[in-house]
């Protein structure tokens, strides 16, 4: 066994025990940390994979964006743990021997030498970065994508802020428009009295 | 250098832990998130693989899409649910119940 496969043995066990972490963990913060967890080691194993700005793109984005949003909305949120915890390993029965079966046939599938997978060649070793290789490809084969990503990300910004914006009640702000809509019959009132005399 | 089945095979296992976590979280919204992202992950590592090992660079080129995706989902998933627990005080599976599903 020569240093990569070993290391490839060691990042996987991590990745695979700290995914079941996440799954089974009792506290959502503890999952969350799990999952930071399995993503620094899938971006070992990508590295082995010498895809290293999707290794970096993967730890920037990731874990510095996504996990950090789960963490503060696990933080903000006021969470019932025991209510949640009822009932957790009754649905075991039946998630487990799928997930099983699913393994199973994959490893059948994958492992079999009629599909030719074991004849593969490795690969040749990619002269220069990899970050120029992917760059070249994306900005001229996938440029059309590349705009619409630009654009799914747009949406989810709006989408994210106008879900989340909200009038507070003690706001105090005025309203310049309905301020200059005011019509004299909404505030003076003209009282018919009889004149008083002495 | 392990080998291409390596590495689908731990992806399978990955999605399937994700499965795993999708039938077990069934009452809580947020570790249900958390386990789509493991299988996106699996996803994800299957294509870094055959890119990889077939040499093109469009599997990367996937990747990178996926990676954006995934993280809008996030962002709106994660916003929904805060709207949802300031308005119902809860994230609870069984009390979202107001279309009576």
């Amino acid at each position: 066994m020569d240093f990569k496969t070993a290391l490839f043995y060691i990042l996987s066990t991590i990745l695979v025990v700290a995914a079941l972490r996440v799954v089974t963990s009792r506290n959502p913060v503890h999952a969350v940390l799990f999952l930071v967890l399995a993503f620094f080691n899938a971006s070992g194993l990508w590295l082995l994979l010498q895809a290293e700005f999707l290794a970096i793109a993967l730890i920037v984005v990731y874990v510095g964006a996504v996990m950090v949003l789960f963490l503060f909305v696990v933080m903000m949120l006021d969470i019932n743990l025991e209510r949640l915890r009822q009932g957790f390993w009754g649905n075991l029965w039946l998630g487990g021997p799928i997930a099983v079966l699913m393994v199973v046939e994959m490893v059948a599938v994958l492992s079999a030498r009629s599909f030719g997978l074991e004849a593969m060649p490795a690969p040749a070793a990619t002269a220069g970065s990899n970050t120029r290789a992917l760059g070249a490809a994306i900005y001229t084969e996938y440029f059309y994508p590349f705009e619409l990503a630009s654009v799914i990300l747009l949406v989810a910004l709006i989408a994210a802020v106008a879900l989340n914006l909200r009038q507070r009640r003690d706001n105090k702000q005025l309203h310049p428009s309905e301020q200059i809509a005011v019509r004299r019959q909404d505030r003076v009132r003209i009282v018919a009295m009889p004149s008083e005399k002495e | 250098m392990p080998s291409l089945n390596h590495f689908l095979i731990l992806g399978a296992v990955l999605f399937s832990i994700g499965v795993v976590g999708v039938f077990l979280n069934r009452k809580n919204l947020i570790v249900l998130l958390m386990a789509i992202e493991l299988m996106l992950l699996a996803v994800n590592m299957n294509f870094v693989a055959f890119a990889h090992f077939l040499g093109d660079m469009g599997g990367q080129v996937f990747v990178f899409f996926i990676l954006t995706v995934a993280a809008a989902e996030a962002a709106i998933g994660l916003a929904i649910l805060v709207v949802l627990f300031r308005n119902l005080r809860t994230i609870h599976v069984d009390d979202l119940d107001s279309l009576q599903g």
